[in-house]
């Protein structure tokens, strides 16, 4: 029997979207000076509201908010205290849930299965596990008394707008710093509606400034002379480019950034938990993800197996309506970033890799791209070397566990890897000799506020998360 | 007939199951949402896949017609109502079942092997499923020596089945795991394997007699391992999770997890069986609330 799952759509009427936004400084909801643009729902290409741009005064405007906030009331505020507006904030997040939830879907693209049961979760869960160091920061192994370091600047990217602005603003405000935070451009709808949970929590003004608007903002913030922490995620490029503001201050910079992670199964592994975690390592959140596993090296004796399962598995993945419960793939968040990966899909053609997408019926209007397959990729293709940061995965083989970790290696990022296995000694092996942040064994693109995260190499420095993640919000 | 070292290099020689990865696909396909229509479809198919079961040793003759009336005729206020797929019984009240369904359709599966716990020599149950078959029985579901396979001794089990097997003669065999005893998810996969070399024509979760019986993890495993058979050698073999599966909700999970692990192809009663009993009645109490738009309360559905 054909069993059609009837349409499941998540009720759009618990977000209220205001027609226009401004930028959240000092407490409140101020007007931009730059000229305001407009955020779309990806999956219908629809406007959703008019969005703020801060210029030059308005970035000062806002870090001279932080920097009062920082020096009068949230830096020599004693950390117990800060806790219980860190636990408030969790708390609001987790009541208010389904409207996070919804909203990022809407304004991201991203399915509603995964910011309900992934993204607003571990938003929350990132808040109350720093809210729980506030108080105790003088056991984390920097001194008895760790010092904070002033005012944040931090730049967020589009994929995990809410997640990435709780990595950024948790860590910081529990080490006593204040923020002056820009969402990406496309994407600012659920730092505002933060900016209302700041608010709400009474949370003491300047401490939370929430600035948008497009990359100059963004330039103007990290290069201002008033912050003395500079934290980004996002492009490799953009991260360089930081990098070269920043160098010669006294600013403090970690960088987040891209990655072209190896996902590596051997021919022990399970192989139908390899299958899932090859579909959550590259398919989840539409490949817009910098720790994806875009890269999948299977040993050659299983390669015909596995290839053969994951086919049908991805035959399996429902791609439509970032609403819909059912939706496990959702809309590219950009007619730019749909563009960029069309043509790097197209270069993986042409270059001579064979191309593979199970059929599926993509809406008419709006960004969307069907989960693909490369095989017979090779290493000098583009699609083996760069960043793709779409629903593309490239699949190469190998022969022993020596040149799998070769070729996992030989790449310029190092962010993430995944090593499927039975055999526990081999994962131990794999993890010491891969050059990358995170080693997944068994699993993908699994996340907790207490374990550390972050690059080697061309993917960035410094890390975010657990205590590893406190020092990069203090002197030390 | 396999040599048991063959077995055992064959079976150990299975991809591993990862657990964790495995209760968290299980749980993820827990989450997908039928509603309306699809939800309407779904509960008609589950009441047609229904053994509908009682596994007592109070059982009556009285019991099982009564039983088999329901069988037939689920809801009397809705005769619309799909009728179950088979009923399930012990071995001696076979032909009561028999008789009470004859011309309906419906089938009798009789549970043999000296069920549940399948300790007793192979002769008593032999004999246990020839009384069955002659009774009239078109399904057998007979249990697995758990305590051989734990014990390694794969070459017992599979000669059981394959005996049990000769005995059924044209009845259909449903192999129980009992995966509450075999407890690992690599046991769940090299027992359907097993079962399915000896020749199964469906593998069976559990006898309900043991904790916990059918789980959503469980099933999938021996969903992927009817589908890989059917890649690997061209046969079809059905799936019947049995006992713990209650509320219309836990039923539809299972739908969705045949639908996406094994393939549309086993959404049919002649592939996939649901064993329960108290099920019937949530099923036929979410069907009246689709079609009326109110719910009924328990006493408006028969208790038999």
């Amino acid at each position: 029997m054909d069993f059609e799952y009837a349409p499941a759509p998540e009720s759009r009427s618990v977000v209220d979207i205001r027609p226009s936004y401004g930028l959240f400084v000092d407490g409140a909801f101020t007007e931009g000076h730059g000229e305001p643009f407009k955020t779309l729902d990806p999956s219908s290409e629809e406007p959703l509201a008019e969005i703020a741009c801060a210029d030059a005064a308005d970035v000062d405007r806002a870090v001279a908010a932080a920097r009062r906030a920082y020096e009068k009331v949230w830096g020599p505020m004693p950390g117990r205290e800060r806790a219980k507006y860190l636990y408030r904030i969790a708390r609001i997040i987790q009541e208010r849930s389904r409207e996070l939830a919804v909203l990022e879907s809407i304004d991201n693209g991203k399915p509603i299965r995964e910011s309900r049961d992934v993204d607003v979760p571990l938003v929350a869960a990132h808040f109350f596990y720093y809210a729980g160091w506030a108080d105790k920061l003088g056991h984390a192994g920097f001194g008895a008394d760790p010092r904070p370091l002033g005012v944040a600047g931090q730049v967020i990217p589009w994929n995990f707008p809410l997640l990435m602005l709780a990595w950024k603003i948790a860590p910081a405000l529990a080490t006593g710093n204040t923020v002056v935070l820009k969402p990406a451009e496309t994407t600012p709808l659920t730092a505002l509606l933060f900016a209302e949970i700041c608010q709400q929590a009474e949370l003491p003004d300047g401490v939370v400034n929430i600035i948008t608007g497009a990359g100059e903002t963004g330039r103007m913030l990290v290069g201002h002379d008033g912050i003395d922490k500079v934290a980004f995620t996002g492009s490799t490029e953009v991260g360089k480019q930081i990098a070269r503001t920043v160098a010669g201050t006294s600013k403090k910079l970690t960088l987040e950034l891209g990655g072209k992670a190896a996902n590596i199964v051997f021919d022990d592994a399970p192989l139908d938990q390899a299958v899932e975690g090859i579909v959550n390592a590259i398919f989840f959140n539409q490949g817009h993800v910098c720790c994806a596993g875009s890269r999948l090296l299977v040993q050659e004796s299983v390669a015909d197996e596995l290839l053969d399962r994951l086919k049908t598995r991805m035959g399996t993945l429902r791609v439509g309506d970032p609403l819909d419960k059912n939706t496990d793939v959702g809309a590219i968040n950009s007619a730019e970033q749909l563009a960029k990966i069309r043509d790097l899909a197209d270069s993986g053609e042409s270059e001579g890799a064979e191309r593979w997408s199970p059929p599926c019926d993509l809406p008419q209007r709006g960004f969307w791209f069907a989960p693909t397959l490369f095989t017979g990729v090779a290493q000098s293709h583009r699609i083996a070397r760069e960043e793709i940061f779409g629903p593309v995965l490239s699949v190469l083989t190998f022969r022993t566990p020596d040149e799998a970790i070769e070729k996992a290696n030989n790449t310029p990022y190092g962010l993430s890897a995944g090593v499927w296995t039975e055999k526990g000694s081999r994962i131990l092996w794999a993890a010491e000799k891969l050059r990358a942040g995170v080693v997944w064994a068994n699993t993908f693109n699994k996340f907790d506020p207490a374990s550390p995260f972050g690059g080697y190499k061309e993917s960035g420095h410094g890390r975010e998360g657990g205590r590893h993640g406190l020092s990069a919000y203090l002197n030390v | 007939m396999p040599t048991g070292a063959e077995l055992r290099g064959f079976l150990h020689g299975l991809p591993g199951v990862d657990q964790v990865g495995a209760d968290e696909r299980a749980a993820r396909l827990g989450t997908r949402s039928i509603k309306t229509t699809a939800k309407a479809r779904a509960i008609d198919l589950a009441i047609s896949m229904l053994d509908l079961t009682t596994l007592e040793g109070a059982d009556t003759a009285g019991k099982v017609r009564a039983l088999c009336a329901k069988a037939v005729r689920p809801d009397p206020a809705q005769p619309d109502a799909p009728k179950v797929g088979a009923v399930c019984v012990y071995s001696d009240l076979v032909g009561v079942a028999v008789d009470a369904l004859r011309g309906s359709g419906i089938g009798v599966a009789s549970v043999a092997t000296a069920f549940p716990a399948g300790r007793a020599p192979l002769e008593a149950k032999l004999a246990d499923t020839r009384a069955a078959v002659a009774a009239g029985a078109a399904e057998i579901d007979m249990v697995i020596d758990r305590g051989a396979f734990l014990a390694g001794d794969y070459l017992k089990v599979h000669e059981e089945i394959v005996e049990t097997k000769r005995a059924c003669g044209d009845a259909h065999l449903k192999v129980i795991l009992e995966t509450g005893e075999l407890r690992t998810y690599d046991n769940v996969r090299r027992a359907s394997w097993l079962a399915m070399r000896a020749g199964a024509d469906f593998i069976k979760t559990s006898t309900g007699k043991i904790s916990p019986a059918a789980t959503p993890p469980v099933t999938m495993i021996m969903l992927e391992a009817v589908r890989d058979f059917r890649d690997a050698t061209g046969r079809t073999v059905g799936v019947k999770p049995a006992g713990g599966i209650r509320t219309t909700k836990d039923a539809i999970k299972y739908l969705v997890m045949v639908n996406e692990v094994a393939g549309p192809d086993w959404l049919t009663p002649d592939l996939f069986r649901i064993g329960a009993s108290s099920l019937l009645n949530d099923l036929l109490m979410q069907r009246r609330k689709l079609a009326t738009g109110v719910y009924s309360g328990p006493d408006h559905f028969t208790l038999d």
